[in-house]
């Protein structure tokens, strides 16, 4: 069985309709809405601030503590409320992303509170959050070289796609689903993050990179539109 | 930064001439938006607003076991969260009002209000009976998400639909909907905090009037026959109400009501249309 | 590009400022200068935070328009008394660190078994930063006008439009002061405190709102000082 078409009918570069918006939490001190398609993040920053308590102060530099939360009612089997193994997982790989880019070293002992909140899912959800807290973290004013842009690339069966939904993610036919999350500095072009779970060649792994960069590039121009001011609905 | 007492003070001041600092009447709400459709994974949901202070509110069914005292009857469970976004809380002083607190108030209005038909869940008794998920997300504090929280558990039941159920599989088969609404009845609940700085009574308050408030009494209301049901009441905080006061906010809740409930339900109406 | 004349007489470039966000490309050539929140690679000049770029001479600088209040020396701040210890008190002025007023560094006779009597904690007091290191910041009274203040009201706005509020050399400040007859004691931080008739405050927190919101300051003293006019005679 070959995967010729995509299952919604996309090509297999294209990425769902995005959504981009800064200031949706007015408390925060920074904060922005990502969508691909129907996985809609909403991010929040607070900080720089004192970190409480002392002894997880870093003398030498700030630190970014990155939660992500998907509410209960974000996909179709309820998700029991309260933090567990994957959320926090994505809560550590999406913070390493995001201080690939910030310059912690500005405040020391302080520590910038990301929160990720995914309102509905449908796969990605991880990068649309870390698109979102870029954004956020901008908004926030913190002191960054760059931002970071988050796409899900995968191999179905043997083409290589761009931007997974869950159908994608959950196929079995032919060589199945392998699903590679990839984020990339906006300016220098460097990887902040690689997740990968399946099974490809190393030989295809160029295409991957290749269809990362591209996706990476246009996700970056709604970053920079919203935080220009725009509502990109 | 936590209230300042000279702010603490000037909320009090002004109230005693019945003046607020943004200029609304003691008794009088900030704009309330309701917004459907926040998740279409959730079988209902919806999007609250009430000024700054932002709620989401999803409900999920399943179909389970029901208790065994009550076999032929649904169940429900009501869960709240403060995303941590939703407003500094500091390492010393007041905690947000707790979110189990507000579950359970929630909760008891929905329950004793006869607005859902328990035994219109049952799918076979003592076996199968559905079973009510609400989830309260608050994603913006700024005071008053308790009221927030009950206007939105009632829109998210409002639009929401049955999920397609397998009869011979037993199972929900979910992501698939059916159009049928939940068993609702027209009591409708609809509850009001109040809060007491001193010896003046308000609603809706802000952050900082609700740090300044010296406690509060949540009410939930539903309308039987034209009459004003009492379904649920809590007192939150320290100092206590005189009877003159609980009378004068029984008072004040019935005119309040009467206010606000109809545009409230206008609105919800107007969304279900859609 | 606006030619500005400045008050020596000197005549000034500026460009337009415009809207960056981290990793833009302001602008390239060898003869630019890196200015705050900017870093030059290959001659070209790439921001380093969100907000309005403005080239003045050949030096590219970011003016921050969001984000935290940023502390250094010698601003005047206002903060929240949040705990008393045996030397001092623990003071919120915002911002990433926690700042500290030592019972040294006020001017009055203080009684040292009751500082509480001095300042308790929720009260509201106007310092001088001394100095700022990565453990904490360390406050002063020891400058004229700083201290508790009684009654009047806190008002928050974001530490980076301070300067909106007080205008040049306090221009617009001093009118809201002069028209609405209250106290107002501006913080750096962002924490401005408002004293006077119930209304009057209202009014000048009124005002302060609408600075805060304005796009452009163009003529904005003066269509602050009409609305105030406006809302004064009723």
């Amino acid at each position: 069985m070959v995967y010729a078409k995509r299952i919604d009918k996309r090509k297999f570069d294209e990425i769902r309709p995005i959504r981009a918006e800064v200031g949706v939490i007015p408390n925060a001190d920074g904060s922005a809405l990502f969508a691909f398609g129907e996985t809609v993040a909403i991010a929040a920053v607070y900080g720089p601030k004192p970190l409480h308590p002392q002894h997880m102060q870093d003398p030498a530099r700030g630190i970014i503590r990155c939660n992500y939360t998907m509410l209960p009612f974000s996909v179709a089997e309820r998700a029991k409320p309260g933090p567990n193994r994957r959320s926090k997982e994505i809560g550590m790989v999406a913070g390493n992303a995001l201080s690939s880019v910030v310059d912690l070293e500005r405040f020391p002992g302080t520590v910038i509170d990301v929160e990720i909140i995914i309102l509905q899912a449908n796969a990605s959800t991880r990068c649309a959050g870390i698109n979102a807290a870029a954004m956020a973290l901008a908004h926030a004013g913190i002191v960054m070289d760059e931002l970071v842009s988050s796409v899900s690339i995968g191999k179905i069966d043997d083409k290589i796609v761009t931007d997974l939904i869950k159908e994608e993610e959950d196929y079995e036919e032919g060589e199945g689903a392998t699903d590679i999350p990839f984020t990339m500095t906006s300016r220098t072009k460097k990887i902040a993050h690689l997740q990968l779970d399946g099974k490809i060649p190393i030989s295809r792994f160029k295409e991957v990179i290749e269809a990362a960069k591209k996706a990476c590039e246009k996700i970056f121009k709604y970053q920079e539109r919203a935080l220009k001011g725009e509502k990109i609905n | 930064m936590q209230l300042p007492n000279i702010n603490k003070k000037r909320i009090a001041l002004l109230l005693k001439e019945g003046k607020r600092l943004d200029g609304r009447e003691p008794l009088e709400f900030r704009d309330i938006e309701i917004e459907s459709g926040i998740s279409v994974n959730a079988e209902g949901s919806s999007r609250v607003k009430i000024g700054k202070t932002e709620v989401v509110v999803g409900v999920k069914l399943d179909v389970q076991e029901p208790y065994p005292d009550q076999e032929d009857k649904g169940t429900m469970i009501v869960s709240m969260e403060f995303s941590q976004s939703a407003g500094e809380r500091y390492e010393s002083g007041p905690p947000q009002m707790d979110s189990i607190e507000i579950a359970r108030v929630v909760d008891r209005g929905i329950r004793e209000s006869g607005f859902v038909e328990w035994d219109k869940l049952c799918i076979k008794k003592g076996e199968k009976v559905w079973c009510i998920f609400i989830d309260i997300y608050c994603l913006n504090d700024d005071g008053n998400v308790l009221d927030a929280s009950a206007i939105g558990a009632v829109a998210a039941l409002r639009f929401a639909k049955f999920p397609v159920y397998d009869k011979k599989e037993e199972k929900v088969k979910f992501g698939e909907f059916t159009n049928e609404s939940l068993p609702l009845t027209e009591r409708i609940p609809f509850s009001m905090t109040f809060y007491k700085i001193k010896d003046k009574i308000l609603i809706d308050p802000n952050r900082d009037e609700e740090d300044a408030a010296d406690s509060r009494l949540t009410i939930a209301l539903s309308e039987y026959k034209k009459e004003k049901i009492i379904n649920a009441m809590q007192k939150g905080g320290i100092a206590p109400f005189s009877i003159e006061e609980l009378e004068k906010i029984l008072a004040h809740s019935e005119k309040i009501y009467e206010e606000i409930f109809p545009k409230i339900h206008e609105r919800i109406n107007s969304l279900i249309k859609r | 590009m606006i030619i500005k004349i400045g008050a020596e007489g000197e005549s000034e470039r500026k460009q337009e400022r415009k809207l960056v966000i981290p990793g833009e490309v302001i602008v390239s050539g060898e003869e630019y200068l890196p200015g705050d929140f900017t870093k030059k690679e290959n001659n070209e000049i790439i921001a380093n935070r969100y907000g309005l770029a403005e080239i003045s001479r050949r030096v590219v600088k970011i003016i921050p328009i969001s984000g935290v209040f940023e502390p250094r020396r010698g601003n005047t701040i206002i903060g929240r008394v949040e705990d008393i210890t045996f030397n001092g008190w623990v003071v919120d002025i915002g911002g990433p660190y926690s700042s500290f007023l030592p019972v040294s560094e006020c001017p009055r006779f203080i009684n040292k078994n009751n500082l509480a009597e001095f300042a308790d904690i929720g009260d509201i007091i106007s310092a001088k930063i001394l100095n700022v290191k990565k453990s904490g910041i360390d406050l002063t009274l020891k400058s004229k006008g700083l201290g508790k203040v009684e009654g009047g009201r806190l008002v928050k706005i974001n530490s980076h439009k301070v300067p909106r509020i007080i205008g040049k050399e306090g221009s617009m400040i001093n009118m809201i002061k002069n028209k609405t007859k209250t106290e107002i004691i501006v913080g750096q931080n962002g924490y401005i405190w408002i004293k006077g008739d119930l209304e009057k405050e209202n009014l000048a927190e009124e005002a302060i709102k609408i600075i805060v919101n304005e796009a452009s300051s163009d003529g904005l003293t003066e269509r602050i000082e009409k609305f105030l006019e406006k809302n004064l005679i009723k």
